[in-house]
């Protein structure tokens, strides 16, 4: 970025000294400061998977599918072709019986459920949340410096509507025992060796009976496709991906904490101020991730990108973990100076809010755009992105380097 | 069962594929079969290539290797441990320095 800047400079291109404030924040803190792929990464290619669009491959086996980030400027709801794909384990069912599929409920339950289909459609009120859908390591690839694991970019997300039942309402039905803590899920991928833990994933009771927790068959109105749960996965608007779990046939409720290894070891989060850690700290403790953090980003363009001169239009996306974006404001010197920009259509507190706003480009001249989102929690975002050793919970201020012809 | 070129999404079931009445199920939830595309992603050629194939390929794609940033031979060595002792990978004691020196070697930075 710096040799980028010093191009621009080199040739006439105006970097305004608000634009280096907020750059010179982030690389003191030795961020990845820019939305866009590091260098020295390989090409991921477009891959056509079956019921998916070609998207981005990280992997094949299991599938690992990243969204093209122009999708998200398309509209507030990420098509269900288009909808990031991430597995952990390569034993993934290709054929679903939807006959003989059932959720097994049982654990501390007074009356153990085996709920096919047509139980979860009919016996339960049908419920729809729009609600935003994020990998934990969404952009772990923009983390410096850089950590192993998946490396997304920021396109481990996605927005839908989600219809199903009430987990709460089949808790309920089930009838839940005095001193049950949590419930844990398994869904019908199973690891390649009989080893391998499982991936199992638990929620306290608290959580799990939330009301807008629900077990969803439905996805924008179609079923889900395979590779994103197909016939059913769990929905946790406001918390990470890795609690939504797919193919889910298990629900068991449990009188202790679940330490299976994907609660106990993996998808943990420093328990330190912003959950942020340096790279050589040890000693800390840890707990399950949890929460999405609030995030933004201009969805019209990326860094780089050349623009027209005059009034221009930045567009784009916000979200938190659900108490609703509250305002969005953009930079256009790089976080010196800010402006408000208009919040488009209310979908619910759990979904992608669009916004828009505009300013006026001048001729030959470099810019660093910036969009800042602020929930009405209070929380927002700051210029300094996170660290920690799994790469999760990246929601700083990005920054988007564009010039003017 | 498969439609079109292999990738294609098969629906299965009496109701969807023979046009009987519903025997179970709603219109909206049919058995659905999906084939998987080939994995393309093949490890470089280089000394140590052979563990790496023999003792990795069995739970994920050589992009798992290929898509990673350059590491450090900690963290390479870290890497492979993890998948020894958290996911029970079949990688023999003896292949393990072998391993860690081919991915250093291609994806790595010492």
């Amino acid at each position: 970025m710096k040799r980028e800047t010093t191009s621009l400079t080199r040739r006439g291109f105006l970097v305004s000294a608000g634009a280096l404030g907020l750059m010179q924040v982030s690389r003191a803190a030795g961020a990845a400061d820019l939305a866009s792929p590091p260098s020295d990464d390989c090409v991921r290619p477009l891959v056509k998977f079956p019921q998916k669009r070609a998207l981005l491959e990280l992997s094949p086996r299991p599938p690992l599918l990243e969204t093209p980030f122009e999708i998200f400027d398309r509209g507030v709801f990420t098509p269900n072709d288009a909808f990031f794909v991430r597995w952990h384990l390569a034993g993934i069912p290709t054929t679903v019986d939807a006959q003989s599929f059932r959720i097994n409920v049982h654990g501390a339950v007074d009356t153990p459920l085996a709920l096919s289909l047509d139980d979860l459609r009919t016996k339960f009120e049908p419920v729809e949340v729009a609600a935003v859908n994020q990998c934990s390591g969404n952009s772990r690839a923009l983390f410096s410096p850089r950590i192993p694991g998946g490396q997304w970019y920021n396109g481990a997300m996605g927005n839908a509507i989600w219809k199903g039942a009430r987990l709460a309402d089949v808790l309920a039905k089930a009838g839940l025992g005095q001193g049950v803590k949590q419930i844990r899920f398994n869904g019908l991928d199973a690891p390649v060796l009989p080893v391998t833990p499982p991936f199992v994933k638990a929620l306290d009771v608290d959580v799990a009976r939330e009301p807008e927790v629900l077990l969803a068959y439905e996805m924008n109105g179609a079923p889900l496709p395979l590779l994103n749960g197909y016939p059913v996965r769990l929905v946790v608007p406001g918390w990470f991906a890795t609690y939504w779990v797919k193919m889910l046939s298990e629900i068991e409720a449990i009188e202790t904490v679940d330490d299976g290894f994907w609660m106990k070891t993996a998808y943990r989060i420093p328990d330190t101020p912003d959950n942020s850690v340096t790279p050589d700290q040890t000693g800390y403790k840890t707990i399950p991730i949890n929460r999405l953090r609030i995030r933004s980003f201009i969805t019209n363009l990326i860094s780089g990108a050349t623009l027209g001169t005059g009034p221009q239009t930045l567009r784009g996306i916000a979200f938190d973990s659900g108490s609703g974006i509250k305002a969005v404001d953009v930079s256009s010197d790089g976080g010196n100076t800010w402006q408000a920009a208009t919040l488009g259509q209310d979908y619910g507190p759990y979904s992608f809010r669009q916004w828009q706003a505009k300013f006026v480009a001048q001729p030959g001249t470099a810019y660093v755009l910036a969009c800042r989102a602020t929930a009405n929690s209070g929380e927002t975002q700051r210029a300094v992105p996170v660290w920690n050793p799994g790469g999760y919970l990246r929601n700083s201020i990005e920054c988007y380097e564009v010039r003017t012809a | 069962m498969r439609l079109g070129s292999g990738l294609g999404v098969a629906v299965l079931g009496g109701a969807i594929c023979l046009g009987g009445t519903p025997t179970s199920g709603a219109p909206g939830n049919p058995s659905v079969s999906i084939a998987l595309p080939a994995d393309t992603w093949r490890y470089a050629p280089g000394p140590g290539v052979e563990a790496v194939v023999k003792d990795c390929s069995a739970c994920h794609s050589a992009s798992y290797v290929l898509t990673q940033p350059r590491l450090t031979r900690k963290q390479w060595t870290a890497e492979v441990a993890k998948m020894r002792n958290a996911y029970g990978a079949p990688v023999p004691e003896s292949d393990v320095a072998t391993i860690v020196d081919y991915l250093v070697a291609q994806h790595g930075k010492e």
